[in-house]
């Protein structure tokens, strides 16, 4: 999708400056910001990257938002995000206008995302990455562990 | 056995399977179609010699890595793969390893992969036979791991079941004991949703069936019901598959010392029951059911522990691509 809107500046974005080129991922749910940075690797990257946190929100009350500046994240890669910032919205944007605008939505699989809560599991050991099928896509969400196939329900999820 | 008995296995067997070079780590990786497949190899090795099964996979060899103990399991591979004329390499006891030396079992595996044809490894993490199939680019055969799957184990109790009922379809078979940490009584349950059956589950509210798998079984349609006392199904079942409380499971002992007698069969206990019921039991038993019952029609344990083999060399000769 294409737009030629501006970005939004609403609901307590006139507190941190808009972007030029980028990505802005709005309605992240309060204090997952840091969590949502961790998840998509940026948190090790040198591009700039702006965290809002706690902002005021009609929809949500509190929400955080995250900017990354001069970095594309395709659709597979703010998928990630889904499990923990389920509502999330993604804009793209380029000379400061969003170009697309997107929702999050459930993977089929995420590798790296949530670790396995089960004690005995082969990932809580030997350097193993977390590799979980989701199983169930509506909410609750389930998911089921790639090694020890235990189905856990979205409360049990360890982020 | 009678042979009669697997004629309406034949159907599926017009499909070619494609066994040669595959892992097995689950019950759930195999179609309906593949189990009665394998099924169908195991009766038919179990027709061979001695004589002509020992030359199916000479010059061939298997890794048997048990990082846990077993002495059935272990065996009943060893005992496979030498009655078809393969040898035998591995371990039983990891502290004799390098494992020790804290090596991780991805480079475990890498390493053996380089002296076997196929790898059979058992492990007390759930998931380690998955992960050591992605390590591996030789075939892995789980042989359990944790309380996770063994696939083998439920595939020689499909074909037990297979020669003492003539059918999968439409039976009445209970499970009794730990249904929570036993894998076994979990893959069976998965296997046996290929097929119409009625699963009664027996077992202390501490050791329930877990609920991920009464959900999937009641979404697949299955008849499920769950209970606390054997005797109210007794009477009911063509299949009672027993089942030990398995103490190295339990995170707390107390809770063991609660259950660890709550289930015993006696022959006293078999006298209202169907004339084709037959004991299974994965074994050890420990004191779940008496001696004495061994003496009546309805044990088939021991013979269940041997259906292992033909069932075992037939996975095997699948997995190196020998065809029958």
């Amino acid at each position: 999708m294409t737009a030629t809107v501006k970005e939004p500046q609403k609901e307590g974005s006139y507190k941190v400056d808009a972007i030029k080129e980028g990505v802005v991922i709005d309605h992240i749910p309060p204090k997952k910001a840091l969590k949502v940075l961790e998840i998509l690797g940026l948190a090790e990257l040198d591009n700039v990257v702006i965290v809002g946190m706690n902002f005021s929100s009609k929809k949500m009350k509190m929400k955080d938002v995250v900017k990354i500046e001069k970095r594309v994240l395709t659709k597979d890669e703010t998928d990630k995000i889904s499990l923990i910032a389920p509502s999330a919205s993604v804009s793209v944007i380029k000379d400061f206008k969003v170009v697309e605008k997107r929702h999050v939505e459930v993977p089929d699989e995420v590798k790296k995302v949530i670790q396995c809560p089960n004690p005995n599991c082969i990932t809580q050991s030997n350097g193993v990455k977390s590799y979980f099928h989701i199983v169930k896509k509506t909410s609750p969400l389930q998911a089921r562990c790639h090694y020890c196939e235990k189905i856990f329900d979205e409360k049990e999820f360890l982020f | 056995m009678n042979n009669n008995l697997f004629i309406s296995l034949s159907v599926p067997l017009i499909f070619n399977m494609h066994f040669k070079d595959r892992d097995l780590i689950s019950i759930n990786d195999l179609s309906k179609e593949e189990i009665l497949f394998l099924l169908d190899q195991a009766k038919k090795v179990e027709a061979f010699s001695h004589a002509k099964r020992f030359g199916l996979l000479q010059g061939k060899i298997m890794a048997s890595l048990f990082f846990e103990p077993s002495t059935r399991t272990r065996l009943s591979f060893s005992s496979s793969m030498e009655g078809l004329g393969g040898r035998v390499i591995g371990f039983d006891d990891e502290k004799t390893t390098s494992v020790k030396k804290g090596e991780s079992l991805f480079d475990t595996i890498k390493m053996v992969e380089q002296y076997a044809d196929v790898i059979v490894m058992r492990h007390p993490r759930d998931g380690a036979a998955r992960l050591a199939a992605e390590a591996s680019s030789k075939p892995i055969i789980n042989a359990g791991d944790g309380a996770n799957q063994h696939p083998t184990q439920t595939l020689l109790d499909l074909f037990s079941i297979l020669k003492t009922q003539g059918k999968l379809e439409g039976l009445n078979i209970a499970m009794v004991g730990d249904l929570k940490y036993g894998r076994t009584v979990h893959s069976l349950a998965m296997a046996l949703s290929h097929f119409d059956c009625n699963l009664f589950f027996v077992a202390p509210p501490m050791l329930r069936m877990p609920k991920q798998y009464l959900d999937e079984l009641r979404r697949k349609g299955m008849t499920v019901s769950e209970h606390e006392k054997m005797e109210d199904v007794l009477g009911k079942v063509d299949v009672l598959y027993m089942t030990r409380i398995q103490q190295e499971r339990f995170p707390d002992p107390a809770d063991y010392e609660k259950v660890k007698h709550v289930y015993r069969l006696t022959r006293k206990g078999l006298t209202n029951v169907k004339p084709n019921l037959k004991i299974m039991h994965p074994l050890p038993r420990i004191n779940e059911i008496s001696t004495l019952v061994d003496e009546t029609p309805y044990a088939y344990y021991f013979q269940q522990a041997g259906n292992g083999i033909p069932v075992r060399q037939a996975l095997i000769l699948q997995i190196m691509g020998v065809q029958l």
